[in-house]
């Protein structure tokens, strides 16, 4: 077999592949965010906690219910949806009106309850959920071996990226959030409820980020702390980015996630930090971000 | 906060000046807290008032940012663990004495503050709470893998020394003073920036940006100023709290511990001098009191949070200063 840079193929390949599933999960994560951003002007700070309650929903359905994981991939969204919907009509809705940091306060706090909370009834060691019998086992695609279940984790977060970008973009539905996004004044003087918009916008955002919890809970274990160390690279993702663009976010999201795979290969100390030394450099040479425009 | 800020009502009833009679009063509240903190080792344990007036020096520091020039770090730890890295490093490694050690961890947290800031202030509003958050984590993962920080272990059994070669500090009476000699520095600098001309303009960018810009005011330099001594500052507190503990850990370089300032200030009122000092009294005393219970600490931490950003956003101090000024209206 041949080697690149000294690297054998294997490793390279399986390396890329984390770079993409751990790219999946911050094009996910960070479309939420940019969708409750442009609707609620709130940087939710509780989304790593709720991709967390996400993936804890999932495991207490199989262990607690024995429902496997085809329910928790249905059923976890729309429980974490629903307590967003809590949140926004009890907390959130009352801080429009003031200063957008008083938004990242609050759901800073939330984060901290919430990952408090199953620290403690859970302990910090995380817990395995096994992989679901249908994506068992892999394909040798000759170069590398493709886990069934990594390949289809790849698969669906893309489908659920592009099934949201054409949602907002090209149905009536996304031209009446994209229209609110703008103007929600205007737009609800033509006779649309937009704080019941608002609501839902904040309740799919957090859905996309339980979807990713179910999604991430049989390859990392599920742990109370795996939410907030993620989200803090998932905002350096939206630095990069700029929240203007869909198809930007899911972009750098992949992107980095490739980037930060390779680095695992070639110099790994400094994989952890390589994505925050890609948002130094564009920060310099494009503040807005990548896909961004000043506002 | 950008050009926003001025529609913040919370923010808008702060820093007014009394004439005479308030003048006097505020003189004699003074008095009694100076008084109080001499006489507060007799009283408590002289290693928790230290550690109180370290993290309320931090929220000064912090508050100088958020409560003045309007912006939102979320990365303020990165300077208060820094600083305690180098302290700890230049006090037990080169053997250095307590004075050039805390000053060598100052700068250094001037210097993170200078290239940080430089980033941060390339955006706005909550932008740049991420990018300070972010670059913060930055500075975390390299504590956590690079050789002199000692990984998880942290730098332990740090010597506090001999102050100017000559006052012992291991004697608790000693270094109480000097840490309270060194937090009434620190807070004597932020009263003097917030009272003057510079604080003048940074509160008119708070205010209102693109105003002062057109005022012709370089608004971006001031930032940055503003950055750095918030910055210098805080690694001035971490500096002197690995003194006092004689430990420099991963703990100061967290993103909780970010939070954690950012809790004290809010809590006991963003943009009043005396607030954060207030907010780091209760949170670092209700803290050790949670300690010994089975309360999870970052569930109470949160509730507070909230509360606060809910109901309560002008903190003690500020509700206080309202009440006042509603009471001479009337």
């Amino acid at each position: 077999m041949f080697d690149v840079l000294g690297v054998p193929p294997q490793v390279l390949f399986g390396q890329l592949l984390l770079g993409l599933i751990n790219g999946s999960f911050y094009a996910l994560l960070s479309l939420g965010l940019a969708v409750i951003f442009g609707m609620l002007n709130v940087i939710n700070f509780a989304h790593g906690a709720l991709y967390m309650i996400g993936a804890f929903v999932a495991w207490l359905l199989l262990n607690k219910l024995g429902l496997g994981y085809w329910w928790a991939l249905g059923l976890s969204p729309l429980v974490v949806a629903a307590v967003g919907v809590v949140l926004e009509k009890t907390m959130l809705s009352r801080l429009y009106k003031l200063d957008h940091l008083y938004g990242l306060l609050l759901t800073f706090g939330l984060a901290l309850i919430f990952e408090g909370a199953f620290r403690h009834l859970y302990g910090v060691s995380g817990q395995p959920y096994p992989i679901p019998d249908l994506l068992k086992g892999g394909q040798n695609l000759g170069f590398m071996f493709l886990p069934n279940y990594r390949g289809w984790v790849v698969v669906a977060s893309l489908v659920v990226c592009l099934g949201t970008w054409f949602a907002i973009e090209r149905t009536r539905l996304g031209a009446y959030l994209r229209a609110a996004t703008e103007n929600p004044v205007l737009v609800q003087a033509f006779g649309i409820n937009v704080p019941v918009m608002i609501t839902a916008t904040y309740g799919f955002g957090v859905a996309l980020a339980g979807l990713a919890g179910v999604l991430a809970a049989p390859i990392y274990q599920v742990s109370p702390l795996m939410g907030t160390n993620l989200i803090i690279v998932v905002f350096a993702v939206v630095v990069i980015g700029g929240m203007g663009s869909i198809l930007g976010a899911i972009l750098t999201g992949l992107g980095l996630g490739l980037l930060e795979g390779l680095t695992k290969v070639f110099y790994p100390e400094a994989s952890n930090i390589v994505v925050f030394v890609v948002m130094a450099i564009v920060l310099l040479i494009k503040p807005a971000g990548l896909f961004g425009r000043e506002r | 906060m950008a050009a926003k800020s001025h529609a913040n009502p919370s923010q808008a009833t702060i820093a007014v000046r009394q004439p005479g009679q308030d003048n006097a009063s505020r003189l004699i509240l003074v008095g009694l807290g100076l008084a109080a903190a001499v006489a507060a080792p007799f009283v408590l344990y002289p290693v928790f008032v230290m550690k109180v007036l370290c993290f309320a020096l931090f929220a000064c520091a912090f508050n100088l940012l958020i409560g003045f020039a309007g912006l939102l770090s979320f990365g303020h730890a990165a300077f208060f663990g820094g600083a305690a890295y180098i302290t700890a490093h230049a006090a037990k490694v080169w053997g250095l004495s307590p004075e050039i050690s805390i000053l060598l961890g100052t700068a250094f947290a001037g210097l993170l503050g200078l290239a940080v800031g430089a980033l941060a202030i390339r955006r706005q509003g909550i932008y740049f709470a991420m990018i300070t958050l972010a670059l913060s984590q930055m500075v975390f993962f390299m504590a956590l893998q690079l050789k002199f920080t000692g990984g998880e272990d942290g730098i332990q059994g740090v010597p506090r020394g001999h102050l100017f070669g000559a006052i012992d500090l291991n004697d608790p009476l000693a270094m109480y003073y000097f840490v309270l000699a060194v937090f009434l520095i620190g807070f004597a600098l932020i009263w003097r920036t917030v009272h003057s001309p510079f604080g003048q303009v940074l509160k008119a960018i708070r205010e209102n940006e693109p105003r002062a810009i057109s005022l012709g005011y370089r608004t971006e330099r001031y930032k940055l100023l503003a950055f750095v001594l918030s910055a210098s500052l805080a690694g001035l507190a971490g500096g002197t709290k690995s003194l006092v503990f004689q430990l420099a850990s991963l703990t100061d370089v967290t993103w909780q511990m970010s939070g954690e300032v950012v809790l004290m200030t809010l809590l006991g009122g963003m943009g009043t001098l005396f607030g954060p000092v207030v907010g780091a009294g209760i949170v670092v005393t209700l803290e050790s009191y949670l300690a010994g219970t089975n309360l999870p600490v970052p569930v109470v931490i949160g509730a507070i949070f909230v509360v606060c950003v809910l109901v309560f956003r002008r903190g003690i101090v500020g509700e206080l200063q309202a009440l006042m000024a509603r009471r001479r209206k009337a």
